[in-house]
């Protein structure tokens, strides 16, 4: 480690505790307390990166979150290796890893560099504008784009942390714990609030607790010192929770927050195991306090973008927290006082300043005549013009500012510097404000824009509230927190300050040159590489909005959303249009507000819980025997049952000819069941199906069609009377939350006067059914004791009865147009009642049948399946089902949609079957139907909804919707795919015993 | 996200709820003697204004009861919740 860029006596350094660290394969060493950045600058390392277009060496530029250079890969290689960490950010550790992103093959050697050279051609939109067209090229061109423009790599395998997510609920939250927020925290715990005060650094006291000037006192204590007191006590007290380490990702209305608690990313890899490593945090208050401080500007000139260039704040941060000099030979370039605070600090510790050039002609604070006290030569009214060095600054040239500041003047001076701390003044930090729904206003003096307009219980104190100078900062925090609060007790006597500092400032958002503007590189966005030049030339081709400019010169697009930059970009735009600021809008900073890892976003929703899913009583059996499971909205269920080594289509065959010609089993426990009870419950059914319920007998079951009040068919089941006011309605698998939130919206908001009670059961009960022509005898088996004669228990009929003197409700109910029955008991004997099933089936060679079974022998029936055949767009009477549709009943849910002039057109899209020419052809799901090919365009006429093999007619069959389909039956069609044209033939949709024999069969 | 005063639970987080379109458009009770334009009216005509709306929510993760609730959509200020049948308390 360089020594001589190391200071003792900061006491936020551990100097005992050494760390070594690896950057970009380079051993390094820095102490405990370090940042990656303060340890590399520490080491005399400012290049990190290369920027994203130009790959220009670019070094480290801040000294907190809004930095836009030095983002880096942290942990190469490895499951918990990250992108586009700031590795401002980054607090070492013994082991940590880190290297450079966006430079191949290394950072000091980038072929992407050629890049800069072709700048003159690589101007604002160049990307839109050039590699638009023609559009087949695009693959050519984005291979190489996305190699030499890394934004990092992602994880290739699981991430090994734990994360989780936590609500808080509390009186007030302070965001930010500089010294208002100290305050304002100190105010509302000591008044009785429950309080939270959350701060992103490891340490409370923002800038103020390593600040030891005696430019700026409180109470004549130098104001660290004092700083230090206050937060000793607040420390102490029982009403406040504090939370360091924790960033404030999004304020959303409400005064609902989420932060990101970061746990262990200062921890050595294996301290962290079983540890959380990143909290969510989903915060409530009442009242939110946000005093998240100001981020100095830079200053926007010719190559302002160099390795060793930083805010002068940064260069303040690092020797005063860090005990580290950004440099040997420093220069500072300022506009306002604040520089003079860093270099008093640098002076303290004897580091060289070689000159400050100030765009200031007068300056009149103390700060500004001590420094010059210390022989420090000041350039007045000066800006500097161009920077010199590849990988390192290491000159500038300066000339003399005209009276307006729009031009140079005089003779150009060069100065050497090994590194220039830039301030521009300070632009309030506002991101969470406006995030909340906050309105800002310009305020001209200093040229900020501030908070005006809150939209909920919120306040903000501070700089981030545009209150710069300590005494306006601690006065402002004291009156609007008690007003804010409603309290009378400060806390607070008296606090006097002194400072040393000077308001005053000349703010030029675009600092001329002797250069024409074509000929000089000034970035106002680092990250995405967008210069004062880009943004000229988006106005010149017409772009007036800040959102629209934003998006063509990608300004503030980067990970770090321009914190730096959006002002000189607003300040350019308005100068150049000769507008006033504000006019354009400000853009729009939405959440995060610093980027979050996915795991602190999905919490411990990963895994099996990621996505939840369902299971039925019965779903063990089905694992055991060798099932393969098919999703249905959150269900698993079996789709199918390979017996060896068959696929899905033998497996299928042999299940559906099974279930046709001897029996068949299906778990159906996933349809949905709605107990429905109540006097009006039978006349409640008669509005909600297209059918009528009146005259259903007790005992007897009915197939029934829902539509959605604009006539499209929503939903379909049966639905059984089980006693006069009594009935259990079943719904498909994946419509029954739908259903049932549609009823009860009916219920509560349409038809209040209705006695009506729902209540889902569709988790209660396991359904078993069992079909085929020796369901019967099975069935019998199953249950002895019931009367299975069709005289006594017809199709389209229900009994109670007991298996195992368990109560469980049979239907004779058929989807498959086999005699069947369908089993309802209490779930959790579910799979002991398929399992006697199973049993009693044994001679017949019943057969567990899945999904994908019940599609195909539903489809030879032509038995739609709502969702599949069906898309929202179709009436019953497109699906050819007006036989279900009451022509008697007054009234029901979508009945006069059907006669709306557009549900009458003959030539809508109907339900058809469809025959392939070639028996053996099955016929893709999805494919379009057509009549004529030669016509251009061609004419498209429907599409194919339901196609499988038959094995029972041993041909293919399929469902589809044609345009005026009803009135087509034996016309020839045409399924065109890829390689090949597809004849078929329009056909009944029932394929197979449209009479009905086997339903009614004697067995 | 917003905080919502279900008026049979009480404030529950928005997460629990669901928004159910414009309030106090009453199903009518003949839709058989309405004309093709009439009936669209009901089915499809919904108001989207910026600034003060009526709406329909239904606490779904909850008690599952509908009501009714008027916000600024401009701000997403609620100004009053009611329950179903009630008359708006607000204008
Ligand atoms: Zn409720």
């Amino acid at each position: 480690m360089s020594n001589n860029l190391r200071f003792k006596t900061s006491k936020f350094i551990d100097e005992t505790y050494r760390v070594s660290f690896k950057f970009n394969n380079k051993t390094y060493f820095g102490f405990k307390g370090d940042t990656l950045a303060s340890a590399l600058l520490a080491n005399g390392i400012h290049l990190v990166g290369r920027s994203f277009k130009y790959h220009r060496p670019r070094g480290i530029m801040t000294s907190g979150s809004e930095e836009p250079n030095a983002i880096i890969q942290l942990h190469d290689n490895s499951s918990r290796t990250e992108p586009n960490v700031r590795a401002t950010e980054v607090e070492i550790y013994e082991g940590l890893v880190a290297s450079s992103q966006n430079c191949w093959p290394s950072v000091n050697f980038d072929i992407g560099g050629i890049n800069n050279l072709l700048s003159p051609i690589l101007p604002a939109g160049f990307y839109y504008k050039t590699f638009m067209w023609p559009a087949s090229f695009w693959e050519k061109y984005e291979y190489f784009i996305r190699k030499s423009a890394g934004l990092g790599k992602s994880p290739k395998v699981a991430d090994p942390d734990i994360y989780e997510h936590k609500y808080i609920h509390c009186d007030v939250s302070v965001i930010g714990a500089g010294i208002s927020g100290i305050m304002a925290a100190k105010m509302a715990a000591k008044n009785g609030f429950k309080t939270l005060l959350v701060d992103e650094k490891s340490y409370l006291g923002g800038s103020s607790i390593y600040d030891k000037s005696e430019f700026s006192k409180i109470n004549n204590q130098i104001t660290s010192s004092w700083l230090e007191k206050e937060i000793n006590e607040i420390s102490k007290l029982e009403n406040l929770e504090i939370k360091t380490r924790t960033s404030v990702a999004a304020f959303h209305g409400y005064n609902f927050l989420l932060a990101r608690e970061n746990l262990t990313d200062h921890l050595p890899i294996n301290q962290r195991e079983n540890k959380v490593r990143q909290r969510l945090l989903k915060i409530r208050a009442k009242k939110v306090i946000t005093a998240t401080g100001s981020i100095e500007r830079p200053l926007i000139f010719d190559n302002n973008d160099r390795p060793g260039i930083m805010l002068s704040s940064a260069i303040k941060r690092y020797i005063d927290l860090y005990g580290v000099a950004c440099g040997e030979n420093i220069i500072l370039f300022t506009n306002n006082d604040t520089a003079y605070e860093t270099a008093m600090s640098l002076i303290q510790r004897g580091i060289k300043i070689n000159a400050i050039i100030d765009n200031r002609e007068q300056i009149d604070s103390k700060i500004s005549y001590e420094v010059e006290k210390n022989n420090i030569k000041i350039y007045k009214g000066y800006t500097v013009v161009d920077t010199y060095g590849y990988r390192r600054i290491n000159k500038i040239s300066i000339m003399k500012l005209s009276k307006d500041g729009q031009t140079v003047i005089g003779d150009k001076t060069k100065l050497n510097c090994d590194c220039l701390g830039v301030s521009g003044g300070w632009t309030p930090a506002v991101h969470l404000f406006t995030q909340s729904g906050g309105k800002l206003k310009f305020r001209e003096e200093d040229q900020v824009f501030i908070p005006n307009v809150y939209p909920s219980d919120q306040i903000s104190i501070g700089s981030c509230n545009g209150d710069f100078g300590l005494e306006e900062i601690i006065k402002n925090t004291l009156s609007s927190i008690k007003k804010f609060l409603d309290i009378d007790n400060s806390e607070y006597k008296t606090v006097e300050t002194i400072s040393g500092l000077n308001q005053s400032k000349r703010n030029i958002w675009l600092l001329p040159s002797d250069k024409s503007i074509g000929k000089t590189k000034s970035f106002v966005d680092y990250q995405n590489d967008a210069t004062a030049k880009d943004i000229k030339l988006a106005l010149r081709e017409g772009f007036r909005s800040i959102e629209h400019v934003k998006r063509y010169t990608t300004t503030g697009m980067g990970t770090d959303q321009g914190k730096l930059g959006n002002m000189h970009a607003l300040g350019i735009i308005s100068e150049t249009a000769g507008t006033k600021m504000g006019e354009h809008g400000t853009t729009t900073f939405r959440p995060p507000y610093t980027p979050l890892t996915f795991g602190t976003i999905v919490g411990r929703n990963v895994g099996e819980f990621f996505d939840i899913f369902r299971r039925t009583p019965i779903h063990d059996w089905h694992v055991a025997n060798n099932a393969e499971f098919e999703n249905v909205g959150q269900w698993k269920r079996a789709w199918y049952y390979p017996k060896d080594n068959e696929n899905m289509h033998q497996a299928v065959q042999r299940e559906s000819k099974a279930a046709r010609d001897s029996a068949g089993i299906l778990d159906a426990s996933t349809l949905g069941k709605i107990d429905i009870q109540g006097t009006d419950a039978s006349e409640f059914l008669n509005r909600v199906y297209t059918n009528a319920w009146s005259k259903l007998a007790i005992g007897k079951c009915r197939y029934g069609l829902m539509l959605n009040e604009d006539g499209m068919v929503y939903d379909d089941g049966v639905t059984t009377r089980l006693g006069e006011n009594h009935y259990i309605m079943t719904t498909t698998t994946g419509g029954a939350a739908n259903v049932l939130g549609k009823l009860e919206d009916y219920l509560q908001t349409e038809w209040p006067e209705l006695d009506v009670y729902l209540s889902s059961v569709t988790d209660h009960f396991a359904t078993i059914s069992v079909c085929g022509p020796n369901s019967k005898k099975i069935v019998s088996k199953v249950i002895p004791d019931l009367d299975l004669s069709d005289e006594k228990f017809p199709h389209m009929s229900f009994k109670n009865s007991k298996i195992d003197n368990i109560k469980c409700r049979i239907m004779r109910i058929s989807f498959t147009g086999e005699h069947s029955y369908e089993i309802n008991i209490q779930a959790n004997f579910g799979k002991s009642v398929w399992e006697k099933c199973m049993e009693a089936g044994k001679d017949f060679n019943i057969t567990p049948y899945g999904t994908e079974t019940m599609h195909l022998l539903r489809a030879e029936k032509g038995f739609i399946i709502v969702g599949q055949d069906t898309d929202a767009t179709l009436t019953p009477i497109d699906l050819q089902m007006d036989w279900i549709v009451s022509k008697k009943k007054y009234d029901f849910i979508g009945k006069r949609s059907l006669y709306r002039s557009d549900t009458i057109r003959e030539d809508r899209k109907q339900l058809v079957g469809l025959l392939t020419e070639n028996p053996e052809e099955v016929l893709e799901e999805g494919a379009q139907i057509v009549a004529d090919i030669k016509k251009s365009p061609i004419e498209m006429l429907g599409h194919v909804t339901s196609s499988y093999y038959s094995p029972n007619l041993k041909k293919s069959i399929a469902l589809g919707v044609v345009k005026g389909g009803k009135n087509m039956l034996g016309q020839k069609l045409i399924i065109p795919m890829e390689n090949k044209n597809i004849n078929v033939t329009v056909a009944d949709p029932v394929f197979l015993d449209k009479e009905g024999e086997r339903l009614n069969a004697k067995l | 996200m917003f905080l919502i005063n279900c008026p049979f639970c009480g404030e529950r987080e928005q997460s629990e709820f669901k928004a159910g379109g414009e309030a106090h458009i009453v199903r009518p009770k003949q839709p058989t003697e309405l004309s093709d334009d009439e009936w669209a009216e009901y089915l499809f005509m919904r108001k989207n204004i910026k600034g003060v709306q009526f709406e329909r929510w239904n606490h779904v993760h909850g008690c599952r009861k509908w009501f009714n609730m008027v916000r600024d959509t401009s701000n997403d200020q609620i100004k009053a919740v009611y329950k179903m049948g009630e008359k708006p308390p607000v204008k």
